[in-house]
């Protein structure tokens, strides 16, 4: 289609203003609140007790989270690639369901299941504390990014097909060395993404989590969780904008690495 | 020697095999042959495990490995598409089957540096599948399944994926390769060529049913029905009875002969020179009758030469070699 050239540069000009409003803006406001007062002051407000509490809690429950999600991701992939199954159809859906409920509504349910008074109450009597403690944010976490590792990984098992493992089957491979020595190298870049999406999102988690931790400043905060305390509870205005860099140059820092991992791939 | 005893095997309503008993002897390179949904390519993956006969029997060399894994069977395996383990080098690739068998590190990379020289891919041992060309890769899949030097070597449709140069090359090369190694192969082909140029023994398969079964020459020169007559080399239809083009014919005058007691006329078709076609170190000549019937002969330069043909010439054929519909009913019997 040919347009004309004031269609062109008014279309631009649209898609860019559009870019400049919603997320040029709001980051550039960001920095510049974080960095107005230099470098000292932001490094002060990240090293708080509270502050490096949360970078911690958030780093562990991502380090709890891409494993579980790697193992069952790859898994899920598998038997919805290669099996065949009553349900499979129904499984295909459920993958998705992470994308179209609100975490707040995942929180809620939580809630439900694991709370003194849910299904599986009985284990926080037994001093056993899901909601209100690591478990609870970590399922929370789990099920907002499930899709991820699954979705990413499915394509990539579609591509290579079985030939490759049966190959490996006939050269006396058992089912397990061809998964180790075949297939999973050979859907490495499909996880490589599963895992970048996955380690952003745990890091963005917030309203999942919020519903299900208990809120304490050093204890049990995450790095969302202390932004919005700090801004809301606290009204630690400049406290809230140097925590949301602190998270920002994490997700940035992953962006990163996905796209050096992009170059790499395209270069073998 | 393999022995497959009434394989059968079905997908839904579509029967992939049906009731299918084939002796393979050992040392033979035996190709399966037949159009697609024949069945060929189920037997082959029967044979290794890869596929699960729902009634029969599969014994390789005194063993029933009907109920064997694949994994157990002590086959080597070779796809159209090559399966090239993409992440691995070429060494890697030859030399995964015995680093399974957790095989010493100097056995294996001597027996490696042997198959890929035997292969003719010595000096690419550093390189990754994607680096080599279509044939190349079938090489190093070839050798990879030599090196763990299996009973039976099978291969479906290994050159069905490459251009017709590399192909001839390469079942001039496999032939050569058989007649070192003497391991016991079965080829899956549809390529009636192919079948004919590098087995020494060829199985006919026909919607899951095997036709007939026997060397490249009588099956060729003696076929036991029209289906085997049609797909092994091209035909010509001369009064309703299937004819080699190469074994018809043609005559400027109907000349008269003398016919022997009890054997049939020879059948002559008067038919008008429609095209003439050197293909080389032949000569195709176009003809139709006058109901409309199209076949074409094929002959030599040289006699063509003789025949001086011209395009809207009348002539008559007749078949040269007896292919009667009675001959074609005795060979069936076979």
């Amino acid at each position: 289609m040919r347009t004309s050239t004031g269609t062109r540069l008014t279309l631009r000009t649209i898609a860019l203003g559009y870019l400049f409003a919603l997320l040029a803006v709001p980051i550039a406001l960001i920095l510049w609140r974080t960095f107005g007062d230099g470098l000292g002051a932001f490094i002060d407000s990240v090293r708080t007790p509270a502050a490096i509490s949360a970078l911690n809690l958030s780093l562990l429950i991502v380090a709890i989270v891409v494993p579980l999600n790697v193992v069952f991701g790859v898994a899920t992939a598998l038997a919805l690639v290669r099996g065949s199954f009553p349900g499979r159809g129904l499984l295909q859906a459920v993958v998705d369901l992470p994308f179209a409920v609100s975490p707040i509504v995942v929180g809620v349910s939580l809630i439900m299941l694991w709370g003194v008074d849910g299904w599986f109450g009985g284990l926080d009597r037994l001093g056993i504390r899901v909601i209100f403690g690591l478990p609870g944010m970590v399922l929370a976490t789990i099920f907002v990014t499930l899709p991820f590792v699954v979705r990413e990984v499915e394509p990539v098992l579609h591509e290579i097909g079985t030939d490759q493992e049966q190959a490996a089957a006939t050269l006396g491979a058992s089912s397990w060395q061809t998964l180790w020595r075949i297939t999973i190298p050979a859907i490495r870049w499909g996880l490589t993404y599963g895992v970048v999406l996955t380690i952003a999102r745990s890091l963005g988690e917030f309203g999942g989590v919020i519903m299900v931790s208990s809120g304490f400043p050093g204890v049990s905060q995450t790095l969302t969780l202390l932004v919005h305390s700090r801004y809301i509870d606290d009204h630690n205005v400049y406290g809230a904008y140097a925590a949301a860099t602190l998270l920002m140059g994490l997700a940035v820092l992953t962006l990163l690495l996905m796209t050096v991992l992009d170059r790499k791939r395209s270069t073998t | 020697m393999i022995t497959v005893t009434g394989a059968s095997k079905s997908y839904g309503d579509f029967a992939a095999l049906d009731d299918v008993s084939l002796e393979i002897p050992a040392g033979t390179l035996t190709a399966l042959l037949g159009p697609s949904g024949s069945g060929k390519s189920t037997l082959l993956r029967s044979i290794a495990g890869l596929e699960r006969l729902d009634a029969g029997t599969v014994v390789i060399g005194g063993r029933d490995l009907t109920a064997v894994a694949p994994q157990k069977r002590g086959i080597g395996f070779v796809f159209q598409h090559y399966a090239a383990f993409k992440h691995m080098t070429v060494r890697d690739n030859v030399a995964f089957g015995l680093s399974i068998r957790k095989r010493p590190k100097a056995e294996i990379a001597r027996k490696v540096d042997d198959l890929l020289e035997i292969v003719g891919l010595d000096g690419f041992q550093h390189r990754y599948p994607a680096q080599l060309s279509g044939g190349q890769r079938q090489r190093m899949a070839l050798a990879r399944a030599l090196a763990v030097d299996p009973e039976v070597l099978l291969l479906d449709e290994p050159f069905g994926a490459l251009d017709a140069k590399v192909r001839a090359d390469l079942r001039q090369w496999l032939r050569r390769l058989h007649d070192e190694v003497h391991v016991t192969t079965v080829l899956v082909t549809h390529d009636q060529e192919e079948a004919l140029d590098v087995a020494d023994r060829i199985a006919v398969l026909n919607k899951g049913r095997i036709e007939q079964v026997g060397d490249p020459v009588s099956l060729y020169d003696s076929p036991a029905n029209d289906f085997v007559m049609s797909f092994l080399g091209s035909v010509a239809t001369l009064n309703g009875v299937l004819v080699r083009p190469h074994d018809i014919e043609l005559e400027r005058e109907a000349s008269v002969e003398l016919v022997p007691q009890g054997h049939a006329t020879p059948a002559r078709v008067r038919a008008r020179v429609e095209r003439i076609v050197r293909l080389g170190f032949e000569v195709r000549v176009d003809l139709a009758t006058d109901p409309g019937e199209r076949f074409a002969v094929q002959m030599t330069r040289s006699q063509a030469a003789d025949l001086d043909l011209r395009v809207g010439e009348t002539v008559f054929a007749r078949a040269s070699r007896g292919q009667d519909p009675q001959l074609v009913g005795a060979s069936a019997a076979i």
